[in-house]
């Protein structure tokens, strides 16, 4: 028996208890990786019970193997490549007869399966009797039952899967779905099999099958591996879509679906399952639910709950960042010390050490958002929260989930769009996610705060309060309309079917949070750490180089041999060094300034001020947004040299926004203009990373930063164009 | 018996699924959560908003917006 190198693989809807399982199964052995082209995650680990060995891959869940969605595609590319020897088909048992559906549809495939006939025990306390034995005869499938959450049933399914003498080949499963259909099934069948570049891949019978069920990807592919044969293939599909249409008002899928369904309460009515109870009698999770989807309760509930999440991530993560941030300023401090001044130390400094922090500094924040979103997701209540706001997201083309990820990305001020962004994973709706994921980054973060709470105290100091709620408003307001219009051009189309199932309420399970949420930790500093360091290296060098030259670094060292002079013989007087020590500060802050100015991002910044004076930004301004890319409290501190204050504190910038105010060149309007493009321009490199990892492609990274900076600068333009009409 | 549409059904009322008028992704996932002709559902409550629909069938719940539930005619009582 060699069961060294045996595949099999986990299917079944989504909330069958199939993840549970393959946690139960793997342990911590586990690895993710991504279906070849897609973004659909693959989960694969390794089964170990003494020399029993088992490869398991956990396929997505479905509830059904057309080829609507990218999950369902890679499943059953998954199934027909790699040809796993076993496929556990994880169904439902409190739930038996729809979960039944996907199997069936495995064994008209001609897979071999095995059912795990999980979640016995609620079976059992909702008072169904499931005779295993019959229903496996019936079906002429292996079945095991199970409790993933415990892990019972776990080792005899592994048993039953690797023992050679319930090898499970049965072929595919024939099944009628009517004369008219089964005639056109035999016709096409006929046509197929000597093609033998199809018919060797695939049972030619599935393929006439999924022609009928109008299986994009089938059909596409039969058309590039024979045009011929898909023309006469789909003169026969034609022809009995049309009478079907005529004499019984229906298509040749929802026939199909029929007659699946038929076969399966056909052995429903066999007595495999007794139901002690009434079938529809309310359970605890329904009692609940009476509660927590209620019209006036529900909202207000919710409000809480989400209030909570957002607590959760950011409260209570505040202290391993700060820890984090101690860490990486120490190891900066050290760097300091220990290496004489050159480029190389800024390099290490600014561009590495800044950098990895930047990632590691968010990462207990993605732990703790995914620690908590687990629990929504896995308890069941997730659904709930988007079964109640799905009514005012629709209006804008996005999903009632999509409020998870603005909340998190700052829908409260404060938040993140790294997390946000990383968010939107719980959408199922690929155009709904990808808006979503798009317009999350006009959120408030805790980053553009110290940029808002500096020019609002500066400009707006007499309505703090009132504008702070301004700025939450019109970024709330602006990144629905922004997601409006994307769902109306480059996301057009219809929106995904909502149909969505409200799972009972579960208790998750700590092994599983904790998996899940290791998992995507993991993956984000993995992933995007590398990225990230590079664009952190290639800022630096955009604000370093190319210096100044230098002439202009030798005027400035002759400067300060001037005051070391006018100051020399009075060192042992306080007053004097005190004078002096300020003079050589406010030259270095000049220099830097100089060099700033001098720089890449310098001399972006002046060649654009002609473009920016419209939104009222001077270079110093462009300067500041350019560093901002980097992550945007860094837009203080820019702003801070490029004012020749020195260092500035983006928690203390007082002294900053007062100098800002006796500006001549600064006005509440400017600040506002400022305010307005600070919300809606590019999202930090950070959030661009995680939106080209979250799409799947740079094309939308690149997207977000040029559409966002082009919505920006024209709302900026005409706040700034149409209040100095009005002579602000 | 009459027949309406399902966004016509009040909560709490119970009936059997006439037909399904949808073809496409829209029927697909309709009729994978059971959704076909002959099965038996009620109406489990409504979004604070008064859409989507929560409607129960075989002992599970399944939500879906109201123009979707115009596609499907149910017989009731």
């Amino acid at each position: 028996m060699n069961t060294m190198s045996a595949t099999i693989a986990l299917a079944g809807n989504p909330n069958s208890g199939k993840t549970t399982l393959f946690n139960a199964l793997t342990g911590a052995r586990q690895h993710v990786g991504n279906y070849p082209g897609v973004t659909v995650e693959k989960k694969s680990g390794t089964y170990v019970n003494g020399d029993n060995k088992i490869t398991v891959v956990d396929l997505p869940g479905t509830y059904s193997l057309t080829a609507y969605s990218p999950e369902e595609v890679a499943a059953r590319d998954f199934l027909i490549r790699e040809k796993p020897q076993v496929v556990v088909n994880i169904v439902d048992a409190s739930n038996l007869e729809r979960h039944l559906y996907l199997t069936v549809q495995f064994m008209e495939m001609g897979v071999p399966v095995c059912i795990a006939l999980n979640m016995m025990d609620v079976a059992k306390t909702r008072g169904i009797d499931i005779r295993v034995d019959r229903l496996s005869k019936l079906l002429g499938v292996p079945i095991i039952p199970t409790v993933a959450r415990s892990g019972k049933g776990k080792d005899e399914l592994m048993q039953a899967v690797s023992s050679e003498e319930r090898a499970i080949k049965n072929g595919p499963l024939r099944l009628s779905y009517g004369e008219d259909l089964d005639h056109a099934l035999d016709t096409m069948e006929s046509l197929i099999r000597p093609c033998t570049a199809v018919s060797n891949i695939y049972d030619s019978r599935w393929v006439a099958l999924k022609c009928l069920e109008n299986d994009q990807q089938i059909i596409d592919y039969m058309k590039s591996a024979d045009s011929g044969l898909y023309a006469s293939l789909k003169q026969v599909k034609d022809t009995v879509t049309d009478h079907l249409k005529k004499t019984l008002e229906t298509y040749p899928e929802a026939m199909i679906a029929d007659y699946r369904y038929g076969y399966i309460s056909s052995i429903m009515k066999q007595g495999v399952m007794v139901h002690r109870y009434d079938e529809n009698r309310l359970y605890l999770s329904d009692k609940i639910d009476k509660i927590l989807v209620n019209r006036l309760a529900g909202p207000v509930i919710m409000a809480a709950v989400l209030f909570g999440l957002y607590f959760f991530t950011f409260t209570l993560s505040e202290a391993p960042v700060a820890w984090l941030e101690k860490a990486i300023e120490w190891i900066g401090a050290t760097a300091d010390a220990h290496m004489a001044d050159s480029l190389l130390k800024s390099l290490v400094i600014s561009g590495i050490i800044d950098g990895v922090g930047g990632v590691l500094g968010f990462a207990p924040l993605i732990m703790f958002m995914f620690f908590g979103i687990a629990i929504l997701e896995d308890s069941g209540y997730l659904a709930r929260v988007a079964f109640m706001l799905d009514r005012v997201f629709r209006i804008f083309g996005l999903h009632g989930s999509s409020v998870m990820a603005f909340i998190v990305s700052g829908g409260i001020a404060g938040g993140c769009a790294v997390p946000g962004v990383m968010a939107s994973r719980t959408l199922r709706s690929p155009k709904e996610r990808l808006a979503t994921l798009l317009t999350v980054p006009f959120m408030n973060c805790g980053a553009k705060l110290p940029v808002f709470a500096l020019l609002v105290g500066a400009f707006f100091s007499k309505n703090e309060a009132t504008m702070m709620m301004i700025i939450t408003v019109i970024s709330w307001v602006g990144a629905l309309l922004a997601a409006k219009l994307l769902r109306m051009t480059l996301i057009r189309g219809e929106s995904t079917p909502f149909v969505m199932e409200l799972p009972p309420y579960r208790l998750p399970t700590f092994k599983g949070l904790l998996i899940h949420t290791f998992e995507r930790t993991f993956q984000y500093v993995k992933k995007a750490g590398t990225t990230i360091l590079g664009i952190s290296i290639l800022l630096w060098a955009m604000m370093t180089f190319p210096g100044l030259p230098d002439s202009a670094k030798e005027g400035f060292e002759s400067r300060k041999a001037q005051i070391q002079t006018s100051a020399s013989g009075g060192e042992s007087i306080p007053s004097v060094v005190e004078k002096r020590d300020a003079a050589i500060k406010a030259l270095e802050a000049e220099e830097n300034e100089a060099a700033l100015r001098n720089s890449m991002a310098g001399r972006i910044g002046s060649s654009l001020e002609g473009v920016t004076s419209f939104a009222g930004f001077d270079w110093r301004t462009n300067i500041a947004l350019v560093g901002g890319f980097a992550a945007k409290e860094v837009i203080v501190s820019t702003l801070g040299t490029a004012y020749s204050m020195g260092d500035v504190d983006p928690e203390a910038t007082e002294s900053l926004g007062d100098s800002l105010a006796s500006n001549p060149a600064w006005s509440p309007l400017s600040a506002l203009s400022l305010i307005i493009f600070t919300i809606f321009y590019a999202p930090c490199f950070v959030t661009v990373v995680c939106i080209v990892k979250e799409s799947g492609s740079w094309k939308w990274g690149a997207f977000s930063m040029a559409f966002n900076t082009t919505l920006a600068f024209l709302l900026a333009v005409l706040v700034y164009q149409t209040g100095s009409l009005m002579g602000f | 018996m009459k027949t309406i549409s399902m966004r016509n059904m009040a909560v709490g009322q119970r009936g059997q699924i006439l037909s399904v008028k949808a073809d496409g992704e829209m029927g697909r996932r309709i009729r994978d959560m059971g959704l076909i002709r002959g099965a038996e559902i009620s109406i489990q409550g409504r979004a604070p908003l008064n859409d989507p629909v929560a409607i129960r069938i075989k002992g599970f719940t399944l939500t879906l917006r109201n123009n979707e539930a115009d596609l499907i005619s149910v017989e009731v009582q």
